[in-house]
């Protein structure tokens, strides 16, 4: 089967430090993929290399075997890449009608209230559509911001770090949302909490220093001495 | 009642009044009016790409004379007639707009606010040193004959009050359409949080150069209609001042509402009118505003408003 | 066109120009360095720099010297009152905002313009020369007045970089400006070193302008171009290097100087002003363009 996203060779640096060292990495289509590695390792900068966040200094990085390296971020999300970011980035001063419908309108403007209703409602955030963004507890902006992710319909739906500072119940419901997605989109995780990534992941990979140690099934990366030593804490 | 309708029928009332008001001002306050109508306009095109889409551009006095510029050398020089000439001037504005935000959209912040300065400086001093043909500094004066619109002189006052007052209930109204499109929000959104925008697959470039486009064509209708309103043409209109008025304008009535340009012009237009009856040193309560403002209200009268009382205000 | 002495002219006159231009250029690049704020008003300190100083010239009795030296002090310390007392009042209030300093400082240009428009009139006025000498060859003869005002900026920005590169104020000047907050976690008061650079990028414009009003004269609308020159001189020499804006200074002071001398003065500026956006467009450099 084809990779839906593959990296090939990518690199990049902030001044001296090697953030991502040639990388290669292949998203297989309607799988959960977990990126997983200490502080530091590179996952941000990796996936901001594929979502476009970020230029790559060199390599290559393809969208069903289409090269998209050189396309700004708004047209990789047009093709079909979603981000949702780390440190929650949303329109805090606007509604969560208007927030989710700038999600929507993306894709275009018809339809726009259902449109948004229905995103609001995988979520579990229907009802608050009035309130002002700034307005909603930290979990229910990480849900807004997901919210937001899922109504641009993607191929390839980026989370980083979506469970942090969510509560116990409301990971459980994070975690219900994201299989039911597979496999009409596929979803890329970084991850800290390890349980999550166990339990979701089809298939891990493992970033240190920049480089992939490990790519595997979860009682494969488990098993692997390598990655042991460097992450998971002997 | 609905939002929409509390906003439709609001708006409508305002054009309404403003409509009315020419029955019942004595004659020199109708023409204020009808002066801070047109300037209004100027303003709401300066709201759409400040106000909304964050654009702060200190080089708007370049558009405002072109559309200037644009109806009046076709007028004077070319012997158009008024209607082709007043479309000309409206595209003028647009056009430059679109030039110089090719140019200076490449770049952001405090760097765009000295490129768009820099550019309108240079079509200020442009048109002193083509003086020859735009009679530089002194301008020249339209022909009577030549501000007419079909047939109907508009340098008196009951023509000039109604052509100046439709201008801006367009204007308004087609402000007001626009903030509440989806294209719109999506000005919105670039100016509160721009990579996020972009990650939800907006084009940043194509977004702000639209509304800056958008922006000069108001621009430009205002200049065009105030140059065949009030007769005459003059360099005057392309320095700084008139890149100043409209942000002021916009910052006291309330950056991102559609009517507070309209209270802005006509508050300054009246501090101005004050203080120049006090002193040849007007232009110090001018500075004295901005500063006042920046430092204590911000958000002016009407984003003051909208915020305490009105929320449902656009 | 005999051009030998007319071109040799036209070079003094723009080191004349680059001088104060120079002198002009580093108040603003400091204020941009240390605080990172764009300081529009920057060509009223100047002017008001000259306005004080025809007061003062005015009203100390004796020889012009003496009324000159007085400005010479003078002058640069009210306008570096004036400016401490905005930062203290407005600046300093918006937190540095960015966009929001630059349309307060808009404000404030209009408010000091006017006010020399009350106070002083509309009228421009000569300032006499505190000495009258005039270097005289065969072929060639320049004012030495002209020659003091570049000798004097070249020792004054002597002073001012030994003053950076060699004092504690400029040590912590410059410690501020590469990072803020470190200093600030280092105890240095960053508030005090703001109103301190603010302060002393007014008085480098006064100080210029007082060294320019016996050569040009005062009016309460000459802060225009030395704005607009200064400007240009920091975008193109790029900021926080004195070196850069210096020799940014020569170039355009010379190039304002020959082409206003062969062409015209307006076609000067609008060349100048197109090449300021073409430079921040094209080649930001780091200066301005860490913000897009």
């Amino acid at each position: 089967m084809a990779a839906l996203m593959e990296a090939r060779g990518l690199t990049r640096h902030f001044g001296g430090l090697k953030a991502v060292d040639g990388v290669d990495f292949a998203l297989m289509p309607g799988e959960i993929h977990a990126l997983i590695g200490p502080n530091g390792a590179g996952k941000t900068t990796l996936v901001g290399l594929l979502s476009g966040r970020m230029a790559a200094d060199s390599g290559q990085v393809l969208l069903a075997g289409k090269d998209i390296t050189a396309l700004p971020a708004h047209a990789r999300v047009r093709l079909g890449i979603a981000y949702t970011f780390q440190i929650t980035s949303i329109f805090p001063r606007l509604s969560v009608f208007d927030n989710v419908a700038l999600a929507v309108q993306s894709q275009g403007a018809l339809h726009l209230r259902a449109g948004v209703e229905a995103a609001l409602r995988r979520v579990g955030l229907e009802g608050l559509a009035t309130q002002v963004a700034s307005e909603l507890s930290y979990g229910h902006q990480r849900l807004l911001e997901l919210a937001m992710g899922l109504a641009l319909r993607p191929l390839v739906l980026i989370l980083d770090e979506p469970t942090q500072g969510l509560a116990a119940g409301e990971i459980a419901g994070f975690k219900a949302l994201v299989r039911a997605l597979v496999p009409d989109t596929t979803v890329l995780l970084i991850e800290h909490n390890m349980d999550v990534v166990m339990d979701l992941a089809n298939r891990i990979t493992v970033l240190n220093f920049g480089r992939v140690l490990a790519t595997g099934t979860p009682e494969a990366i488990r098993a692997n001495a390598v990655v042991q030593e460097a992450y998971l804490g002997a | 009642m609905t939002d929409g309708v509390k906003v439709l029928g609001l708006h409508l009332a305002v054009i309404a009044g403003l409509y009315t008001a020419q029955f019942i001002l004595p004659q020199y306050h109708a023409t204020n009016l009808a002066r801070i109508m047109v300037l209004a306009v100027f303003a709401t095109g300066y709201n759409i790409a400040f106000g909304y889409t964050g654009l702060l551009s200190l080089g708007h006095a370049l558009f405002f004379a072109a559309g200037i510029y644009g109806v009046g050398l076709p007028l004077q020089m070319l012997e158009w007639t008024t209607l082709p000439a007043l479309i000309a001037g409206v595209l003028a504005g647009g056009l430059v707009a679109g030039a110089v935000g090719v140019l200076a959209l490449r770049t952001a912040g405090v760097s765009f606010m000295i490129v768009t300065l820099m550019f309108a400086q240079a079509g200020y001093l442009s048109i002193l040193y083509f003086g020859s043909v735009t009679g530089g500094d002194e301008g020249f004066a339209l022909d009577r004959a030549a501000r007419t619109l079909g047939g109907i002189d508009l340098a008196l006052d009951g023509y000039r009050f109604a052509l100046a007052w439709g201008l801006y209930a367009v204007a308004m109204l087609g402000c007001l359409w626009l903030v509440r499109s989806p294209f719109g929000r999506v000005m919105v959104a670039m100016r509160e949080n721009e990579e996020r925008s972009q990650m939800l697959g907006y084009n940043p470039y194509r977004v702000k150069l639209t509304a800056l486009v958008i922006s000069g064509l108001y621009a430009g209708a205002a200049g065009a209609v105030y140059a065949v309103l009030f007769g005459y043409v003059g360099a005057s209109f392309a320095t700084i001042q008139y890149s100043i008025l409209p942000m002021l304008y916009v910052l006291l009535g309330g950056a991102g509402t559609v009517l507070g340009p309209l209270i802005g012009a006509a508050a300054m237009f009246y501090l101005i009118d004050f203080a120049s009856s006090l002193t040849s040193a007007y232009l110090f309560f001018v500075g004295l505003a901005l500063v006042l403002l920046v430092l204590f209200a911000p958000r002016g009268v009407l984003g003051a408003v909208r915020e305490r009382w009105l929320r449902w205000l656009p | 066109m005999a051009s030998g002495p007319f071109l040799l002219l036209a070079v003094m006159e723009g080191m004349v120009t680059a001088a104060v231009l120079a002198l002009s250029a580093v108040g603003l690049s400091l204020v941009f360095g240390v605080m990172r704020v764009v300081n529009v008003a920057h060509g009223e300190f100047y002017m008001a720099g000259a306005v004080i100083a025809w007061f003062v010239t005015t009203m100390v009795p004796g020889p012009a010297a003496i009324g000159f030296i007085a400005a010479l002090v003078i002058a640069p310390a009210l306008v570096a009152a004036m400016a401490a007392l905005a930062d203290w009042l407005i600046l300093k209030r918006l937190n540095y905002d960015p966009e929001a300093t630059i349309v307060a400082t808009i404000g404030l240009l209009y408010m000091i313009q006017q006010a020399a428009l009350t106070i002083y009139g509309p009228d421009a006025r000569p300032v006499e020369a505190p000495f009258e000498w005039r270097i005289q060859l065969p072929w060639f003869g320049y004012s030495g007045y002209k020659l003091f005002v570049i000798a004097a900026a070249v020792l004054i920005l002597l002073a001012a970089w030994a003053f950076m590169a060699r004092s504690k104020a400029g040590l912590v000047m410059r410690a501020t400006q590469v990072d803020r907050d470190t200093a600030r976690s280092f105890g240095i008061n960053v508030d005090r070193v703001f109103t301190g650079t603010f302060a002393l990028g007014a008085a480098l414009a006064a100080l210029a302008a007082v060294l320019v009003v016996p050569i040009q004269q005062a009016h309460y609308l000459m802060g225009g171009d030395p704005l607009l020159l200064s400007f240009i001189v920091v975008i193109i020499g790029g900021l926080g290097s004195l070196r850069g804006t210096v020799m940014a200074a020569l170039i355009i002071g010379l190039g304002d100087g020959v082409i206003s001398m062969f062409f015209s003065p307006t076609l000067a500026k609008i060349i100048a002003t197109l090449a300021v956006a073409m430079v921040l467009v094209f080649r930001p450099r780091g200066l301005f363009g860490a913000k897009a």
